[in-house]
Protein backbone atom coordinates (compact mmCIF):
# COMPACT_ATOMS: atom_id res chain seq x y z
CA UNK A 1 0.00 0.00 0.00
CA UNK A 2 1.99 2.65 -1.39
CA UNK A 3 0.42 6.37 -1.10
CA UNK A 4 0.51 7.78 -4.26
CA UNK A 5 0.53 11.40 -3.06
CA UNK A 6 3.68 12.00 -4.88
CA UNK A 7 4.95 10.51 -7.58
CA UNK A 8 7.97 12.29 -7.53
CA UNK A 9 9.92 11.63 -4.38
CA UNK A 10 8.74 8.50 -4.54
CA UNK A 11 11.03 7.39 -7.67
CA UNK A 12 13.65 9.24 -6.47
CA UNK A 13 13.53 7.47 -2.55
CA UNK A 14 12.37 4.09 -3.85
CA UNK A 15 15.17 1.58 -4.96
CA UNK A 16 13.94 0.27 -8.35
CA UNK A 17 14.63 -2.91 -7.67
CA UNK A 18 12.01 -2.60 -4.47
CA UNK A 19 9.32 -1.05 -6.36
CA UNK A 20 9.20 -3.94 -8.85
CA UNK A 21 9.04 -6.37 -6.25
CA UNK A 22 6.25 -4.42 -4.64
CA UNK A 23 4.41 -4.10 -8.14
CA UNK A 24 4.91 -7.96 -8.75
CA UNK A 25 4.52 -9.01 -5.21
CA UNK A 26 1.27 -10.33 -6.46
CA UNK A 27 1.23 -14.14 -6.06
CA UNK A 28 3.11 -13.41 -2.99
CA UNK A 29 0.17 -11.67 -1.06
CA UNK A 30 0.92 -13.53 2.04
CA UNK A 31 4.79 -11.84 2.53
CA UNK A 32 4.17 -8.22 3.49
CA UNK A 33 7.52 -6.55 2.48
CA UNK A 34 8.98 -3.61 3.71
CA UNK A 35 8.15 -1.58 0.40
CA UNK A 36 4.70 -1.71 1.05
CA UNK A 37 5.01 0.69 3.96
CA UNK A 38 3.52 4.28 3.01
CA UNK A 39 6.03 6.75 1.46
CA UNK A 40 5.87 8.77 4.42
CA UNK A 41 6.85 5.84 6.91
CA UNK A 42 9.27 4.71 4.43
CA UNK A 43 11.29 8.50 4.85
CA UNK A 44 10.98 8.34 8.44
CA UNK A 45 12.64 4.83 8.87
CA UNK A 46 15.17 6.55 6.32
CA UNK A 47 15.93 9.05 8.85
CA UNK A 48 15.55 6.83 11.79
CA UNK A 49 17.68 3.91 10.69
CA UNK A 50 20.22 5.21 7.85
CA UNK A 51 19.52 9.42 9.12
CA UNK A 52 19.27 9.82 5.45
CA UNK A 53 19.10 13.34 5.19
CA UNK A 54 17.23 13.17 1.94
CA UNK A 55 14.39 11.32 3.15
CA UNK A 56 14.57 14.32 6.08
CA UNK A 57 13.93 17.17 3.42
CA UNK A 58 10.93 15.20 1.82
CA UNK A 59 9.61 14.78 5.36
CA UNK A 60 9.99 18.96 5.82
CA UNK A 61 8.82 19.77 2.22
CA UNK A 62 5.43 17.38 3.13
CA UNK A 63 4.98 18.45 6.91
CA UNK A 64 5.88 21.71 7.89
CA UNK A 65 3.49 23.18 5.45
CA UNK A 66 0.79 21.81 7.27
CA UNK A 67 2.13 22.08 10.56
CA UNK A 68 2.39 25.69 9.83
CA UNK A 69 -1.19 25.95 9.27
CA UNK A 70 -1.48 24.00 12.45
CA UNK A 71 0.20 25.70 14.61
CA UNK A 72 -0.75 29.15 13.65
CA UNK A 73 -4.41 28.01 14.27
CA UNK A 74 -3.72 26.73 17.87
CA UNK A 75 -3.04 29.91 19.11
CA UNK A 76 0.52 30.79 18.45
CA UNK A 77 1.71 34.36 17.96
CA UNK A 78 2.45 34.67 14.18
CA UNK A 79 5.93 35.58 14.63
CA UNK A 80 6.66 32.64 16.56
CA UNK A 81 4.59 30.03 13.73
CA UNK A 82 8.01 29.45 12.08
CA UNK A 83 10.02 28.89 14.92
CA UNK A 84 7.95 26.53 16.43
CA UNK A 85 7.79 24.45 13.02
CA UNK A 86 11.52 24.68 13.24
CA UNK A 87 11.72 23.09 16.39
CA UNK A 88 9.37 19.94 16.01
CA UNK A 89 11.29 19.32 12.63
CA UNK A 90 14.22 19.34 14.76
CA UNK A 91 12.33 17.55 17.34
CA UNK A 92 11.53 14.69 14.30
CA UNK A 93 14.93 14.42 13.23
CA UNK A 94 16.98 13.99 16.70
CA UNK A 95 14.00 11.83 18.52
CA UNK A 96 13.57 9.55 15.08
CA UNK A 97 15.25 6.47 16.94
CA UNK A 98 12.11 6.27 19.23
CA UNK A 99 9.94 6.43 16.07
CA UNK A 100 7.90 3.13 16.27
CA UNK A 101 5.88 2.34 13.29
CA UNK A 102 4.13 -0.43 15.22
CA UNK A 103 2.56 1.82 17.56
CA UNK A 104 2.18 4.92 15.27
CA UNK A 105 1.97 6.62 11.76
CA UNK A 106 4.43 9.56 10.86
CA UNK A 107 1.70 11.90 10.83
CA UNK A 108 0.60 10.92 15.03
CA UNK A 109 3.96 10.97 15.93
CA UNK A 110 4.41 14.24 14.68
CA UNK A 111 0.93 15.13 16.10
CA UNK A 112 2.46 14.35 19.47
CA UNK A 113 5.89 16.12 19.32
CA UNK A 114 3.79 19.10 17.39
CA UNK A 115 1.37 19.38 20.65
CA UNK A 116 4.44 19.11 23.33
CA UNK A 117 6.99 21.76 21.66
CA UNK A 118 4.36 24.09 21.54
CA UNK A 119 3.62 24.24 24.81
CA UNK A 120 6.79 23.87 26.22
CA UNK A 121 7.95 27.09 23.71
CA UNK A 122 5.15 29.17 24.41
CA UNK A 123 4.16 28.32 28.23
CA UNK A 124 8.00 27.84 28.75
CA UNK A 125 7.11 25.08 31.28
CA UNK A 126 8.12 21.34 30.92
CA UNK A 127 4.55 19.93 29.69
CA UNK A 128 3.87 16.29 31.35
CA UNK A 129 4.64 13.45 29.24
CA UNK A 130 4.18 9.64 30.05
CA UNK A 131 6.90 7.74 30.67
CA UNK A 132 8.13 6.56 27.11
CA UNK A 133 8.35 2.51 26.71
CA UNK A 134 12.09 2.20 24.80
CA UNK A 135 11.79 0.72 21.46
CA UNK A 136 13.61 -2.46 21.32
CA UNK A 137 16.47 -0.90 18.83
CA UNK A 138 18.06 -3.58 15.93
CA UNK A 139 14.96 -5.29 15.84
CA UNK A 140 12.65 -5.34 12.17
CA UNK A 141 9.14 -4.09 12.84
CA UNK A 142 6.46 -6.69 12.18
CA UNK A 143 5.34 -5.38 9.15
CA UNK A 144 1.36 -6.91 9.28
CA UNK A 145 1.56 -4.97 11.90
CA UNK A 146 2.83 -1.94 10.85
CA UNK A 147 0.92 -2.34 7.47
CA UNK A 148 -2.56 -2.62 9.08
CA UNK A 149 -2.27 -0.05 11.56
CA UNK A 150 -1.74 2.24 8.44
CA UNK A 151 -4.93 0.51 7.11
CA UNK A 152 -6.41 1.33 9.88
CA UNK A 153 -5.34 5.35 9.66
CA UNK A 154 -6.53 5.22 6.44
CA UNK A 155 -9.60 4.60 6.64
CA UNK A 156 -9.81 7.28 10.03
CA UNK A 157 -8.72 9.10 7.14
CA UNK A 158 -11.66 8.40 5.06
CA UNK A 159 -14.44 9.04 7.97
CA UNK A 160 -12.69 12.36 8.80
CA UNK A 161 -13.43 13.02 4.85
CA UNK A 162 -16.77 12.12 5.43
CA UNK A 163 -18.07 13.47 8.43
CA UNK A 164 -20.62 16.48 7.97
CA UNK A 165 -19.03 20.13 8.51
CA UNK A 166 -20.16 21.06 11.42
CA UNK A 167 -19.19 17.81 13.22
CA UNK A 168 -15.33 18.12 10.91
CA UNK A 169 -14.97 21.83 12.46
CA UNK A 170 -16.01 20.22 16.49
CA UNK A 171 -13.62 17.11 15.98
CA UNK A 172 -11.02 19.55 14.63
CA UNK A 173 -11.47 22.24 16.87
CA UNK A 174 -11.10 19.33 19.74
CA UNK A 175 -7.72 18.53 18.45
CA UNK A 176 -5.87 21.38 16.99
CA UNK A 177 -6.39 22.91 21.15
CA UNK A 178 -9.55 25.28 20.42
CA UNK A 179 -11.69 23.83 22.60
CA UNK A 180 -11.21 23.17 26.67
CA UNK A 181 -11.92 19.65 28.32
CA UNK A 182 -15.08 21.07 29.42
CA UNK A 183 -16.78 21.88 26.10
CA UNK A 184 -15.20 18.56 23.97
CA UNK A 185 -17.82 15.98 23.25
CA UNK A 186 -16.20 12.58 23.77
CA UNK A 187 -18.34 10.99 20.79
CA UNK A 188 -16.19 12.71 17.61
CA UNK A 189 -17.62 10.00 14.96
CA UNK A 190 -14.71 8.43 14.46
CA UNK A 191 -13.46 4.88 14.07
CA UNK A 192 -11.22 5.34 16.89
CA UNK A 193 -11.95 1.63 18.67
CA UNK A 194 -10.23 -0.52 15.84
CA UNK A 195 -7.12 2.18 15.88
CA UNK A 196 -6.97 1.15 19.54
CA UNK A 197 -7.10 -2.07 19.72
CA UNK A 198 -4.43 -2.22 16.43
CA UNK A 199 -1.76 -0.33 18.88
CA UNK A 200 -2.71 -2.08 22.09
CA UNK A 201 -1.19 -5.35 19.88
CA UNK A 202 1.78 -3.31 19.26
CA UNK A 203 2.36 -2.58 23.03
CA UNK A 204 1.56 -6.02 23.79
CA UNK A 205 4.31 -7.42 21.47
CA UNK A 206 6.74 -4.84 22.69
CA UNK A 207 5.89 -5.63 26.41
CA UNK A 208 6.42 -9.36 25.53
CA UNK A 209 10.13 -8.33 24.04
CA UNK A 210 10.74 -6.38 27.02
CA UNK A 211 10.63 -9.02 28.97
CA UNK A 212 12.35 -11.77 27.29
CA UNK A 213 15.36 -9.30 27.13
CA UNK A 214 14.33 -8.04 30.86
CA UNK A 215 15.00 -11.64 31.89
CA UNK A 216 18.72 -13.31 32.39
CA UNK B 1 -0.33 -2.36 35.55
CA UNK B 2 -3.08 -4.95 35.45
CA UNK B 3 -6.31 -4.94 37.34
CA UNK B 4 -7.25 -1.01 36.42
CA UNK B 5 -10.61 -0.60 36.10
CA UNK B 6 -11.54 2.98 36.17
CA UNK B 7 -9.96 4.80 33.35
CA UNK B 8 -9.35 8.16 31.54
CA UNK B 9 -12.82 10.05 30.32
CA UNK B 10 -12.04 10.54 26.56
CA UNK B 11 -12.59 14.21 26.69
CA UNK B 12 -9.80 14.23 28.95
CA UNK B 13 -7.89 12.10 26.59
CA UNK B 14 -8.34 14.43 23.98
CA UNK B 15 -8.09 17.60 25.62
CA UNK B 16 -4.72 16.02 26.77
CA UNK B 17 -3.39 15.25 23.14
CA UNK B 18 -4.91 18.40 21.80
CA UNK B 19 -2.56 20.05 24.85
CA UNK B 20 -5.22 22.36 26.08
CA UNK B 21 -5.94 20.27 29.49
CA UNK B 22 -4.61 22.47 32.43
CA UNK B 23 -1.20 20.97 33.69
CA UNK B 24 -2.15 19.75 37.09
CA UNK B 25 -4.65 17.34 35.29
CA UNK B 26 -2.50 16.40 32.63
CA UNK B 27 0.05 15.54 34.98
CA UNK B 28 -2.83 12.77 36.52
CA UNK B 29 -3.03 12.03 33.02
CA UNK B 30 0.56 11.07 32.03
CA UNK B 31 1.06 9.67 35.36
CA UNK B 32 -1.99 7.23 34.56
CA UNK B 33 -1.05 6.47 31.02
CA UNK B 34 2.16 5.27 31.93
CA UNK B 35 0.64 2.66 34.31
CA UNK B 36 -2.18 1.67 31.86
CA UNK B 37 -0.94 0.14 28.26
CA UNK B 38 -5.49 0.62 27.70
CA UNK B 39 -5.60 3.97 28.25
CA UNK B 40 -1.73 4.65 26.72
CA UNK B 41 -3.67 2.77 23.40
CA UNK B 42 -6.72 5.04 23.31
CA UNK B 43 -3.94 8.38 23.49
CA UNK B 44 -2.12 7.15 20.79
CA UNK B 45 -5.92 6.87 18.72
CA UNK B 46 -6.71 9.99 19.06
CA UNK B 47 -3.18 11.11 18.14
CA UNK B 48 -3.84 9.21 15.04
CA UNK B 49 -6.76 11.61 14.66
CA UNK B 50 -4.86 14.86 15.41
CA UNK B 51 -2.44 12.98 12.44
CA UNK B 52 -5.07 12.70 10.05
CA UNK B 53 -6.20 15.96 10.66
CA UNK B 54 -2.48 17.15 9.98
CA UNK B 55 -1.87 15.25 7.14
CA UNK B 56 -5.55 16.49 5.11
CA UNK B 57 -4.97 20.11 6.21
CA UNK B 58 -4.18 22.91 3.49
CA UNK B 59 -0.38 23.44 3.53
CA UNK B 60 0.68 27.11 3.92
CA UNK B 61 3.97 28.20 2.22
CA UNK B 62 7.02 28.16 4.52
CA UNK B 63 9.98 30.23 4.14
CA UNK B 64 12.99 29.06 1.84
CA UNK B 65 15.34 30.55 4.92
CA UNK B 66 13.07 28.10 7.51
CA UNK B 67 14.05 25.48 5.18
CA UNK B 68 17.74 26.09 5.08
CA UNK B 69 17.69 26.78 8.64
CA UNK B 70 16.48 23.24 9.57
CA UNK B 71 18.64 21.71 7.33
CA UNK B 72 21.86 23.57 8.27
CA UNK B 73 21.10 22.67 12.11
CA UNK B 74 20.98 18.78 11.61
CA UNK B 75 24.27 18.58 12.23
CA UNK B 76 24.20 21.04 15.57
CA UNK B 77 24.96 19.72 18.77
CA UNK B 78 22.08 19.57 21.14
CA UNK B 79 20.81 17.83 24.66
CA UNK B 80 17.95 16.34 25.07
CA UNK B 81 17.24 16.33 29.05
CA UNK B 82 17.07 12.30 30.43
CA UNK B 83 13.74 11.96 31.74
CA UNK B 84 13.03 11.30 35.53
CA UNK B 85 12.60 7.14 35.38
CA UNK B 86 9.63 5.77 37.88
CA UNK B 87 10.90 5.58 41.64
CA UNK B 88 9.09 3.00 43.76
CA UNK B 89 4.78 3.64 43.24
CA UNK B 90 6.00 7.34 41.96
CA UNK B 91 5.56 7.41 38.10
CA UNK B 92 8.18 9.02 35.74
CA UNK B 93 6.13 12.47 35.37
CA UNK B 94 5.55 12.01 38.74
CA UNK B 95 9.45 12.04 39.71
CA UNK B 96 9.84 14.72 36.82
CA UNK B 97 7.74 16.94 38.69
CA UNK B 98 9.15 16.62 42.01
CA UNK B 99 12.45 17.18 40.11
CA UNK B 100 13.76 13.67 40.77
CA UNK B 101 13.18 13.82 44.83
CA UNK B 102 11.25 11.50 47.14
CA UNK B 103 8.26 13.28 48.20
CA UNK B 104 8.64 15.65 51.50
CA UNK B 105 5.12 14.99 53.38
CA UNK B 106 3.93 17.83 55.36
CA UNK B 107 1.10 16.82 58.19
CA UNK B 108 -2.48 17.68 57.85
CA UNK B 109 -4.31 16.33 60.95
CA UNK B 110 -5.81 12.65 61.53
CA UNK B 111 -2.74 10.75 60.75
CA UNK B 112 -2.97 12.13 56.61
CA UNK B 113 -0.24 13.91 55.16
CA UNK B 114 0.23 15.86 51.64
CA UNK B 115 3.00 17.19 49.34
CA UNK B 116 2.27 19.73 46.96
CA UNK B 117 3.59 19.52 43.67
CA UNK B 118 2.26 22.51 42.32
CA UNK B 119 -0.27 25.24 42.86
CA UNK B 120 -1.49 27.78 40.74
CA UNK B 121 -4.08 29.37 38.94
CA UNK B 122 -4.78 26.46 36.76
CA UNK B 123 -5.84 24.90 39.88
CA UNK B 124 -3.38 22.42 42.18
CA UNK B 125 -1.65 18.78 41.93
CA UNK B 126 -0.22 17.11 45.42
CA UNK B 127 0.12 13.92 47.05
CA UNK B 128 -1.97 12.61 49.19
CA UNK B 129 -0.79 9.83 52.10
CA UNK B 130 -3.63 8.54 53.58
CA UNK B 131 -3.34 6.40 56.87
CA UNK B 132 -5.11 3.09 56.24
CA UNK B 133 -8.78 2.99 57.44
CA UNK B 134 -8.72 6.67 57.58
CA UNK B 135 -11.49 9.27 55.85
CA UNK B 136 -10.39 11.75 53.46
CA UNK B 137 -12.75 14.55 54.89
CA UNK B 138 -15.92 14.72 53.34
CA UNK B 139 -16.16 17.08 50.37
CA UNK B 140 -17.96 18.38 47.81
CA UNK B 141 -16.11 20.08 44.44
CA UNK B 142 -16.45 23.65 43.03
CA UNK B 143 -14.87 22.29 39.56
CA UNK B 144 -13.08 19.04 38.10
CA UNK B 145 -11.01 16.83 40.70
CA UNK B 146 -8.69 13.60 39.62
CA UNK B 147 -7.19 10.91 41.93
CA UNK B 148 -4.95 8.87 41.21
CA UNK B 149 -4.24 5.77 43.47
CA UNK B 150 -0.45 5.09 43.29
CA UNK B 151 -0.87 2.67 46.56
CA UNK B 152 -3.17 0.94 48.30
CA UNK B 153 -6.57 1.91 47.63
CA UNK B 154 -9.63 3.78 48.74
CA UNK B 155 -13.82 3.50 48.43
CA UNK B 156 -16.43 6.25 48.09
CA UNK B 157 -20.21 6.02 47.47
CA UNK B 158 -19.21 5.67 43.54
CA UNK B 159 -16.93 1.75 44.01
CA UNK B 160 -13.46 0.95 44.83
CA UNK B 161 -10.01 2.23 43.77
CA UNK B 162 -6.77 0.10 43.81
CA UNK B 163 -3.33 0.91 42.18
CA UNK B 164 -3.48 2.69 38.88
CA UNK B 165 -7.20 3.30 39.02
CA UNK B 166 -8.58 7.09 38.21
CA UNK B 167 -11.09 8.40 39.94
CA UNK B 168 -12.89 11.64 37.96
CA UNK B 169 -15.33 13.85 40.24
CA UNK B 170 -17.06 16.63 38.97
CA UNK B 171 -19.01 19.53 40.95
CA UNK B 172 -22.35 16.76 41.28
CA UNK B 173 -20.27 14.29 43.71
CA UNK B 174 -20.31 14.63 47.33
CA UNK B 175 -18.31 11.93 48.35
CA UNK B 176 -16.21 10.61 51.52
CA UNK B 177 -13.17 8.26 50.36
CA UNK B 178 -12.03 5.58 52.80
CA UNK B 179 -8.27 4.29 52.28
CA UNK B 180 -8.68 0.65 52.83
CA UNK B 181 -6.79 -1.16 55.43
CA UNK B 182 -3.61 -2.67 54.47
CA UNK B 183 -0.85 -0.50 53.11
CA UNK B 184 -1.55 3.41 53.83
CA UNK B 185 -3.11 4.98 50.18
CA UNK B 186 -1.09 7.36 48.25
CA UNK B 187 -2.57 9.20 45.98
CA UNK B 188 -2.09 11.66 43.16
CA UNK B 189 -4.91 14.31 43.02
CA UNK B 190 -5.69 17.65 41.14
CA UNK B 191 -8.30 20.10 40.72
CA UNK B 192 -9.02 23.16 39.55
CA UNK B 193 -10.52 24.61 41.86
CA UNK B 194 -10.69 24.90 46.03
CA UNK B 195 -12.33 21.81 47.91
CA UNK B 196 -14.92 22.50 49.63
CA UNK B 197 -15.22 20.50 53.05
CA UNK B 198 -18.33 20.04 54.87
CA UNK B 199 -17.46 20.12 58.54
CA UNK B 200 -16.18 23.27 60.18
CA UNK B 201 -12.54 22.37 61.10
CA UNK B 202 -10.93 21.53 58.07
CA UNK B 203 -12.59 24.56 56.35
CA UNK B 204 -10.64 26.85 58.86
CA UNK B 205 -7.61 24.53 58.14
CA UNK B 206 -8.05 24.72 54.39
CA UNK B 207 -6.33 28.13 53.52
CA UNK B 208 -3.43 26.81 55.28
CA UNK B 209 -2.97 23.64 53.98
CA UNK B 210 -4.23 25.01 50.69
CA UNK B 211 -6.46 22.22 49.91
Amino acid sequence: MIMLDDHRTLAVIAPCDSLVVSMTAGKEQAQVRKTDYSIQTEWMLAVRDDRDRRAFAQLFDHFAPRLKGVVARSGAPPAQVEDIVQDVMLTVWRKAHQFDPERAQVSSWIYQIARNRQIDILRRERRPIPEEIARQEDTTPDASQVLALEQETEKLRQALSQLKPAQREMVEKAYLGELSHTDIQAETGLPLGTIKSRIRLGLERLRHELKTIGTP
Amino acid sequence: MTGITHHIPDNLLIAYAAGTLPNPFALVVAAHVSLCDDCRARLAAHEAAGGAIIEQSAPQEVSASLRDRVLDALDAPFEMPAPQPRHGVYPGPVMEALKGHPPKWKPIGMGNRQCIIDHGAEGSVRLLWIAPGQAVPDHGHNGLELTLVLQGAFADETGRFGPGDLEVADADLEHTPIAAEGAPCICLAATDAALKFNSFLPRMLQPLFRI
